[in-house]
């Protein structure tokens, strides 16, 4: 699995916004823990810092609401001890003596009169806190695509994208949502909790004794249920992932799948680890649901026992009915903040977790500081490795020593087998990687005291990666000039040979490449690349030649576009035939990361090295003479 | 989604006892206020101890059965739900293995991968709560309401009268915050997007210095999700605290009118105290079902996206066995031959066939080499030997038998393909190699590595032939990759193989010394190899040459110079420019 990797279970990226409390299913998740909880949270908390008197509205319209509504129910008591006055006083056989109607109102009008303030402040606060929660994730997105911006090429070579992406959409949403409901929940409850305990003790402190035991016990069944199906829930999490995995390999690779005939076993596969998930999803389902039936039976059980004594009481003279009534409502609602609490504490731990993972990100180290002169007009393009050195890492370094000079207006071939440096030289040229010794440059200037904007923008390059990028082939012409004119573009295409394929296409110039440009063919693809370069007219050029999978009338088209490139330009060539090598002004043969030899043609093959050979066994068979 | 439900019918009975159970978990939950009431009517105001004793423990009594009830159906449900996943899942993944590949165009592997994985995730865990939920929401607020009426129907009027209120403030929030859920969906799609273009893209758009414009996507996008979830969330806020005001004002309004009724002496305390709690179970169990609206139409896409899957039948069946000589008119073609008759392909909603009538035979031991430009249908011939499309007109013919007419598994298992693109499957190289032939010793999967030139890397790596491979084989380069994937292919010593320009990625040295192994491996075996240069073809002994889907010459490489004008051109071309700078 990788996009989607981490999404808390039965938490949905962008999900609906979790409504009211109550455990659901997430109270018993195994909530992923942070390494640093105190710190992380802190760290989000400065996010929230802008907010801070909008946050204090909120915390006081958290209370207010709260309090109101804990008020509530003693009110009502007494509305029903009114009564019951009433009824008593007629029992008593004082028929006609009226209902004592005026204070039911006065009590009642009051008790109407909390409500709504209750109602008010309830929905300020959600509202206010709506729009902090979306400020402060916009302003935190925003403060990791600007990271991502300064992060190195190394850091995207490193991660995979699965795991950038979730970070910033699922990470950052989950804390969304954490912000939006949790955190005045956890205000709420904890009001709650504690104004329900003020509440009841000012009834009876001996009621009030007979709820705080069924405490532990409610204690004791959320522990047990959650330490059984805490192991459940990590193994319906592993075969998720196993799941994923292996449909993600099937799917990808069908046509091998079905060219060697191993459906079955795929689907046997498929249906072991279907199977395991089954027996862990239904255990983890069903111990965590027992969670909710147990404890309202021990709070059932509290309910009866404030009844029976309750009831007790009263008959005794001790308390009003009225009161008992209100006990019995605070009693059920002290039950629910405390679970609330419970799943709160969850949620903010995995919270954590992800703003870890987002502040990880946040933490990565970053691109080496910027030069600060530009490279100006009038580049003529000499470039020059002065003893490099580099490796991707440290400990196995690649190049060692590396020296290589290009001329103004030379071109220079690079050739070696696959995988022997080059995209690393595209790699250094660009600033992508840093050197770890010696210097490059270019016109005798260190790259290092340039903005790397300017570098880059001296360089034009046509490889065989797909540079291109979703969006109309016009866009993509012009991506590297963005202020290019209709005509210039045109211009650009007609000289790279690529305005008359384009014209074919249903679209021309507004066909929209899709993302990974898969509606061209490899060799349409090079001459845009190679139309764009034209466009953007750089000072030095990175060439990368066509080889097999180009048909060959486009790829006569690529070579005149590509010499027309060339002309007058500092380039270098990753070169595949025979007449590029030979005709270039310098020939630099890589092997394993370093420039085993350098110079024409002729003087490689007077000196019978590694070129020599190369050059009888790959190109000698095409030689007529 | 209730088509999807279908797959539930296995479970009939279980989901029966669960709506059993559930009603009767309700039922004691409604039981339990009027018991209250008859304490306190009968216990309390009487001063009858007792009494108050006995109501108690059947109270107790009357929860634990309701408990009980509840986790028997938690049980339950649970296990039909994950069933009802696995089915989906396994229906789902099954279906998927019987496609070919144009079922895989249509949908896009991607989306597939989804649909099999998160979108049944999403329908099984809204199946729960609709168990949980959907079944008691709807009894609790009808038993509430008869337990109101039972108690005092006059009374109950108030109820009846609050509760469409109830429902319409819920129709309201959610008829506008349902549409902004899904808007925010699409939003946060599009800002994933976004950003995943950013990542792919990152090369290009750092050396054309397109950081700011990047960034002003992204931040577009962000602020765009950020407006629509405050809108949401807004609109939410409304919700909770409107219903609690409503729930809360009833109350006031059941006291009011309560003591009237008692002080007409219709009515007694415990049953007003009773009354009270019903009226805030039947509020409570509404804006329960608020909430699976908002669950359910997210849930009603993703099973529209499952049946859609579903709804899709493979094109490519297997034949019917016909093992009789009827089936194969040419009984003397050799296991490995290839024939093809007449041959012509369209791919769906294409203007122009990708093979366009062509006809020639492979014979078993020799090679015979296609050369073409791109899209001149070079990888469409492969594709219909595989089986992997049908023609259109004609027929393909595998060892003298129509392919058509034999089994998939039969025709495939005789055919060693070396794919274009070099796929690997995360496990051990060996386990790779294996693929190919599932019971071949280690003997045979090492011949493979060598012959495929692959021996020697292999070695070098850090446990030989066990080492893991990741997914997709990032810990290879692209030639290593080509190397074991035709090792894949040698092992399993198949009639015909099918190099479909395989050695792209290999130097020169290396495809020279693979190529001579290769030929004295493939001995008796038909060979079919599809190349881009002339230098790869020149040595085979048959080339065809196609040109824009139709065969334009079939000979050797000195009788095509002659005779095939296209050869010529793709000849001189490349040879032109090899030499027309020497």
């Amino acid at each position: 699995m990788s996009e989607e990797r981490r999404t808390p279970p039965g938490r949905h990226p962008g999900a609906i916004p979790r409504m009211g409390g109550g455990p659901g299913p997430g109270a018993m998740m195994p909530g992923e823990k942070p390494k640093e909880f105190k710190k992380t949270m802190l760290r989000l908390l400065r996010f929230l810092k802008p907010y801070r008197l909008r946050l204090l509205l909120v915390l006081a319209s958290a209370i207010a609401a709260s309090v109101f509504s804990i008020v509530g129910p003693k009110l009502l008591g007494h509305g029903t001890d009114i009564i019951v006055k009433g009824v008593v006083a007629r029992m008593n056989g004082a028929a006609g003596v009226p209902f004592d109607y005026a204070g039911l109102l006065h009590v009642l009008g009051w008790l109407a009169g909390l409500y709504v303030l209750s109602f008010l402040f309830g929905y300020v606060q959600q509202y206010l806190m709506a729009g902090v929660t979306q400020g402060a994730v916009y302003r935190l997105r925003k403060e990791v695509d600007d990271k991502l911006q300064r992060l190195p090429l190394q850091f995207y070579d490193a991660k995979s994208h699965g795991d950038i992406l979730s970070r910033v959409v699922n990470d950052v949403d989950n804390i969304s949502g954490t912000l939006q409901q949790s955190l005045t929940q956890l205000i709420t409850s904890a009001v709650t909790l504690v104004g329900v305990i003020v509440m009841m003790l000012t009834i009876s402190p001996l009621l009030t004794l007979i709820v705080f035991v069924t405490l532990p016990l409610s204690f004791l069944v959320t522990k047990a249920v959650a330490k059984r199906s805490q192991k459940h829930f990590a193994g319906q999490q592993r075969s998720i992932g196993e799941l994923n995995g292996h449909v993600e390999e099937m799917f990808t690779g069908h046509r091998i799948v079905k060219a060697f005939g191993r459906e079955k076993e795929s689907v046997e596969r498929f249906e072991a680890i279907n199977g395991k998930l089954y027996q862990s999803a239904w255990r983890a389902q069903f111990i965590s649901g027992t969670l909710m039936p147990l404890m309202s039976f021990v709070g059932n059980l509290g309910y009866v026992l404030i009844s029976v004594v309750g009831g007790l009481m009263v008959t005794r003279g001790g308390v009003s009915i009225g009161d008992i009534q209100a006990f019995i409502q605070y009693a059920r609602q002290f039950t629910m903040p405390i679970t609330q609490l419970a799943n709160i504490a969850n949620i903010i731990q995995s919270t954590a977790a992800s703003a870890e993972r987002v502040f990880e990100l946040l933490d990565e180290q970053e691109e080496e500081p910027d030069g600060t002169s530009e490279a100006g007009r009038g580049i003529r393009g000499n470039v020059a490795f002065e003893s490099v050195d580099f490796g991707y890492k440290p400990e196995v370094p690649l190049m060692k020593g590396l020296s290589i000079e290009v001329k103004s207006g030379q071109t220079a071939a690079i050739v070696g087998p696959t995988g022997a440096g080059k995209t690393t030289l595209v790699n250094l040229l660009l600033r992508f990687y840093e050197v770890d010794g010696g210097k490059i440059t270019i016109d005798g200037r260190d790259i290092r005291q340039l903005t790397r904007g300017s570098l880059r923008s001296l360089f034009g390059m046509v490889l065989q990666d797909t540079w291109l990028y979703k969006g109309t082939i016009r866009d993509n012409i012009a991506y590297g000039r963005t202020e290019a004119t209709d005509a210039e573009i045109e211009d650009a295409a007609r000289a790279a040979h690529a305005d008359f394929f384009i014209r074919t296409l249903p679209e021309g110039y507004e066909t929209v490449l899709n993302e990974d440009a898969s509606n061209l063919s490899q060799g349409q693809k090079q001459l845009l690349t190679i139309a764009r370069a034209l466009l953007a007219d750089p000072a030095i050029l990175i060439l990368d030649e066509a080889t097999s999978s180009v048909d060959t009338r486009t790829e006569v088209q690529i070579r005149h576009a590509m010499k027309e490139l060339m002309r007058g330009r500092t380039s270098i060539v990753i070169a595949h035939r025979l007449s590029t090598i030979r005709d270039a002004d310098v020939i630099l043969v890589m092997d394993k990361g370093s420039v085993a030899e350098q110079g024409t043609h002729e003087e490689l093959i007077a000196r019978g090295g590694i070129y020599a050979e190369l050059y009888r066994s790959q190109f000698s068979g095409n030689e007529a003479s | 989604m209730f088509k999807l439900f279908r797959l539930l019918k296995p479970f009939r009975l279980q989901i029966a006892a669960v709506l059993a159970l559930v009603f009767c978990q309700s039922l004691s939950d409604l039981y339990l206020p009027t018991l209250l009431s008859d304490i306190v009517d009968k216990g309390i105001l009487k001063g009858d101890v007792p009494y108050i004793w006995r109501i108690g423990g059947f109270m107790l009594l009357v929860s634990a059965a309701g408990a009980a009830c509840i986790i028997a159906s938690s049980f339950l449900s649970s296990r039909v739900a994950s069933g009802f996943g696995r089915s989906a899942r396994s229906k789902l993944f099954a279906h998927a293995e019987k496609f070919s590949l144009p079922e895989f165009d249509r949908i896009g592997t991607a989306s597939m991968i989804n649909r099999t994985t998160n979108d049944v995730n999403q329908v099984q865990q809204v199946l729960i709560m609709m168990m949980r939920m959907m079944v008691s929401a709807p009894m609790m607020c009808i038993g509430g309401l008869i337990m109101a009426f039972s108690k005092d129907a006059k009374l109950s009027l108030l109820l009846v009268a609050v509760i469409p209120v109830i429902g319409l403030t819920i129709f309201a929030v959610m008829r506008k915050a349902i549409p902004l859920f899904r808007a925010m969906q699409v939003k946060l799609d599009k800002l994933n997007l976004v950003l995943r273009e950013g990542l792919t893209g990152i090369r290009v758009i750092r050396s054309f210095n397109r950081g700011e414009y990047e960034q002003g996507r992204f931040d577009s996008a962000s602020r765009d999700l950020a407006d629509t979830a405050l809108r949401v969330n807004r609109m939410m806020a409304i919700l909770m605290p409107t219903m609690m005001l409503i729930m809360n004002l009833t109350t006031v309004l059941i006291v009011w009118f309560g003591a009237k009724r008692i002080d007409a002496g219709d009515m007694n305390i415990g049953s007003l105290i009773a009354f009270i709690q019903y009226a805030s179970q039947i509020m409570f169990s509404l804006v329960m079902m608020s909430m699976m609206f908002a669950m359910v139409p997210r849930a009603a896409t993703s099973a529209a996206r499952i049946n859609e899957m579903l709804d899709i039948a493979p094109t490519i069946t297997d034949g019917q066995a016909k093992p009789s000589p009827a089936a194969s008119p040419r009984t003397g073609a050799a296991r490995g031959e290839v024939e093809f008759r007449e041959v012509s392909f369209h791919y769906p909603g294409a203007e122009r066939p990708a093979l366009d009538r062509v006809s020639f035979t492979a014979r078993a031991g020799e090679t015979t080499a296609v050369i073409g430009g791109t899209g001149s249908g070079k990888t469409t011939l492969l594709n219909l030997i595989m089986r992997f499309y049908d023609a259109g007109e004609g027929e393909v013919r595998v060892g003298g038998r129509d392919v058509r007419s034999l089994s998939q598994e039969e025709l495939r298992a005789g055919i060693g393909l070396v794919p274009q693109k070099a796929l690997l499957f995360s496990g051990s190289v060996s386990g790779n190699i294996r693929y190919g032939k599932e019971d071949a010793t280690d003997a045979e999967v090492r011949h493979a590595a060598e012959v495929a030139q692959a021996a020697g890397f292999v070695e070098a790596m850090p446990e030989g032939f066990s080492t893991d491979i990741a997914q997709g084989g990032a810990n290879l380069s692209g030639g290593q990759k080509q190397r074991l994937s035709i090792a894949r292919a040698l092992v399993r010593r198949p009639d015909l193989y099918l190099f479909d320009d395989s050695f792209s990625a290999l130097d020169a040295s290396t495809e020279s010394r693979l190529r001579a192994a290769l030929a004295e491996e493939t001995g008796g075996a038909a060979v079919l190899v599809v190349a881009q240069r002339v230098s790869s073809v020149m040595g085979a002994d048959r080339i065809l040459v196609l040109d824009e889907g139709r065969l334009a010459g079939d000979g050797t490489h000195a009788e095509l110079m002659e005779s095939c004008g296209v050869y010529r051109e793709i000849v001189e071309s490349q040879l032109r420019t090899e030499e027309e700078s020497a």
